[in-house]
């Protein structure tokens, strides 16, 4: 027996698949004319057997449970997300321009603060920002950039449109998935590819290589790269892994490095200490460097601070470029488009109510039920309140938190973010929220990833997307629609 | 090479070696026993003797029968030596050696691993234990061909190779081991001689090697030829010397390796067993066998040395 397409309904919510009952999109259409072709028991035969492809491919991630850490298999959809390539040409210049705007501004942050001076943003919110680091002051990393690699989380609204919903500049990950995803369907579903023109996403590696090549402080040397984590225990240990196998170069923990006091990074080798010329570091600017931030930390390495002051190592992405990672920064970058580029911003931003301005918190206290209230600095979708989802206690609660500390947290209304069918045990096809994260590399050149990671909220009605809360995940293509209507 | 990932790459090796020698230590035992005269008491718990294991065993179980041993050698999660254990192990490794590896290492891994965790239950139970261990067999043979087939011969490679080398190496010891403890337990004097072709060809079998000693040496399976194929051979690839040969062209490859050579060298030396003209090899060669055991742990040490992180 096939499936009928006929009952899926999105409710009012923008379906990324299907238009109206029955009719798929344009991006869509070649994608929903083979799904029609499959029988319910092929559907389950093909997600079992990519479940089976994960689990022999190995694709995990690590979450924190009592008692230690567990290695879960990647939760995977197989009904793909469709994205037009004209819309998707347009958001990728979009996000261009935003990372190129916000590494202006961290170098102006650090060198002359023109920005505070101008009186764009309030100087305020810098000096209480927890991460703005002032052992950083007066650097200048190479092509002025600080955040090499930007994770941007997109949602679209019930309107259609692509909204930037957060900036990932500090260690931003997901992006072995979005490789791995896209090998799991062309083991799971082959024969649509031979069908339908999508486009290859694979080049990313290549790309990241290339982008942190180019900031090695011995450019006529052939550069020593290496992948700094934290070690088995992250949850995104297997994207370190993958990215350092891809790219071909060293994975490495802080124990594995030292720096010698000509000021230069070396790491421990077979035969003797080699040096380190640009360091993709998975680690948090506060665990870098025990000499100069957190004195107990094991994971990074004593003196790379030194070292990269004195240009002798390139650190991806720099320290303290998590100052624009910052939700209230975020509310101001449409103004630091104008400001730095002296253009529109291309993406639009989701409205944001600062609670430092006393009109804003008021109205954000007033409406906790219908609006997210998030922390400023926080990632992972934690320590948010979700208005229309949240019990009264937990209204007071953050209440009370806001008035406390006002500065540190904002508020969103609650999105009406876009669904795609996903396929439910025992239910079938069912709509499900889902975002997009594409994932941006600057150093000498500007790179967008050929879309991103859909990730899919596979609880009914949730609109949390984080893996490490019952989130999932879907192949992205990005399709060009058939010219005829 | 990162000296971490060198060290992690040396136990990938060890451990593979391990698993595939367990499995087969095991799928023999179990002929032997159908062979050897009913009067011949020989228990399980050989195994667990010549793995030095006794203790571990012990505080887990008292009956030292067939079930728990198998149970013990398998899945055993305390065990270090076991075929789950060991698996484990060699998963944590290749996961945090990906970059060094051929590519399919890891997904062999993982589907060794799930295979092994699914049929457990098939290799504690006579009926489908003999399939069971030969899919591990097949299983670690298929990582060890990827890593012929595609490696480059590089400082990774060579690690492997001496991890792989001093674990059979090892390995033939026990097995030799296992041989002569069960003749010299024996005290039936009859029964010894008419088990001693059977035992004997079994070591051979375990360790792959009866085809091959037949055309080497073409005399009947008898104790000290066999002994002295599995100790100074030098072209089968589970003979003590050949093993220590290829450490050391592979220790020359690598960097700071004089020590090591020159305790190679030493061990080669000492390899040649005695014969003190009896008809049987007797407890002196039980010695000796403990004795190369003791040279492989320093030589060991001494890889630590050369190579791996220092603490």
């Amino acid at each position: 027996m096939s499936i009928d397409w006929n009952t899926y309904q999105s409710g009012d919510f923008y379906d990324e698949l299907i238009g109206a009952p029955g009719q798929a999109r344009k991006p869509a259409r070649q994608l929903l004319d083979y799904l029609k072709t499959l029988s319910e028991q092929e559907y389950a035969d093909r997600k079992k057997a990519a479940e089976l492809t994960i689990q022999e491919m190995g694709v995990s991630f690590t979450i924190y449970a009592e008692g230690g850490n567990i290695d879960r298999a990647w939760p995977f959809d197989i009904i793909p997300r469709v994205i037009d390539k004209d819309q998707w040409d347009q958001t990728a210049a979009g996000l261009k321009q935003r990372l190129k705007a916000l590494n202006m501004f961290i170098d102006d942050l650090y060198h002359e603060q023109r920005v505070l001076k101008d009186g764009i943003i309030p100087e305020f919110i810098i000096k209480d920002s927890k991460n703005y680091l002032p052992e950083c002051e007066g650097v200048s990393p190479i092509y002025g950039t600080w955040a090499h690699i930007c994770g941007t989380d997109l949602v679209r609204d019930g309107d259609g449109i692509f909204y930037v919903l957060e900036d990932n500049l500090r260690v931003p990950s997901g992006v072995s998935y979005m490789l791995e995803n896209r090998s799991i369907m062309k083991r799971v579903l082959p024969e649509v590819f031979e069908e339908i023109d999508i486009a290859p996403i694979g080049d990313y590696t290549a790309q990241l290589f290339d982008m942190l090549s180019a900031l090695s402080p011995r450019p006529e040397e052939t550069p020593v790269i290496v992948v700094l984590t934290p070690g088995i225990y992250n949850s995104a240990y297997f994207e370190h892994a993958f990215l350092a196998q891809q790219m071909g170069v060293e994975l490495v923990e802080g124990s594995d490095m030292v720096v010698q006091d000509d000021n230069c990074v070396y790491m421990k080798t077979i035969s003797g200490l080699e040096r380190v010329d640009v360091i993709y570091r998975r680690i948090d600017d506060v665990f870098l460097d025990p000499e100069v931030f957190n004195k107990e930390s094991t994971l990074g390495v004593a003196g790379l601070m030194r070292a990269w002051r004195a240009g002798n190592v390139a650190i991806a992405n720099a320290p303290g470029a998590g100052v624009a990672d910052d939700k209230v920064i975020y509310a101001y970058v449409p103004a630091l488009i104008k400001y730095y580029l002296d253009e529109e911003a291309i993406l639009p931003n989701v409205e944001t109510f600062l609670c430092f301005d006393d009109e804003e918190r008021a109205y954000v206290l007033a409406n906790l039920d219908k609006l997210v209230v998030k922390p400023a600095n926080e990632s992972g979708g934690y320590g948010m309140l979700v208005g229309p989802h949240s019990t009264k206690k937990e209204r007071e609660q953050f209440a009370k938190l806001i008035e406390a500390n006002p500065r540190n947290y904002i508020g969103q209304p609650t999105l009406a973010l876009s669904t795609a069918p996903a396929i439910i045990d025992k239910f079938g096809l069912e709509p499900r929220h889902l975002d997009l994260r594409p994932f941006i590399l600057q150093s000498k050149n500007t790179y967008v990833t050929t879309g991103g990671l859909t990730r899919v909220a596979m609880k009914r009605g949730s609109l949390v997307v984080n893996s490490s809360q019952g989130g999932g995940s879907k192949d992205t293509w990005i399709v060009t629609s058939e010219a005829k209507e | 090479m990162l000296s971490k990932v060198a060290e992690r790459v040396y136990w990938t090796a060890r451990y593979l070696e391990r698993v595939e020698s367990t499995a087969r230590m095991i799928s023999i035992y179990d002929q032997l026993l159908f062979d050897l005269p009913r009067s011949v008491k020989l228990s399980w718990y050989n195994l667990i003797r010549i793995n030095n294991q006794e203790e571990a065993f012990n505080a887990i179980y008292t009956v030292l029968d067939e079930r728990n041993v198998v149970k013990f050698m398998l899945s055993e999660a305390s065990n270090s030596f076991s075929v789950a254990s060991s698996l484990k192990a060699i998963r944590e490794n290749v996961r945090t050696t990906r970059d060094v590896v051929p590519k399919d290492t890891w997904e062999m891994t993982n589907e060794l691993s799930i295979f092994v965790q699914e049929n457990l239950l098939q290799g504690v139970n006579r009926s489908k234990r003999h399939e069971f261990l030969e899919t591990i067999i097949k299983g670690c043979q298929q990582i060890l061909g990827l890593v012929y087939g595609s490696m480059p011969h590089d400082d990774a490679w060579h690690l492997l190779r001496i991890g792989r080398n001093i674990e059979r190496a090892d390995m033939t010891t026990r097995n030799l081991e296992a041989g002569i403890s069960a003749i010299l337990d024996m005290e039936d004097e009859l029964a010894v001689i008419n088990s001693h072709q059977i035992i004997w060809g079994k070591v051979l079998r375990s360790l792959n090697a009866d085809h091959a000693y037949r055309r080497t040496k073409r005399v009947a399976v008898k104790d000290f030829p066999v002994a002295e194929y599995l100790l100074e051979d030098d072209e089968f690839p589970r003979s003590i010397r050949y093993n220590l040969n290829a450490i050391a062209n592979s220790a020359r490859e690598l960097p700071h390796s004089a020590d090591l050579e020159v305790a190679l060298n030493r061990i080669t030396k000492s390899l040649p067993v005695k014969q003190n003209g009896q008809l049987f090899l007797d407890a002196s060669f039980k010695e000796h066998l403990n004795q190369i055991q003791i040279e492989l742990a320093e030589l060991h040490g001494l890889i630590y040395q050369a190579w791996f992180p220092k603490i």
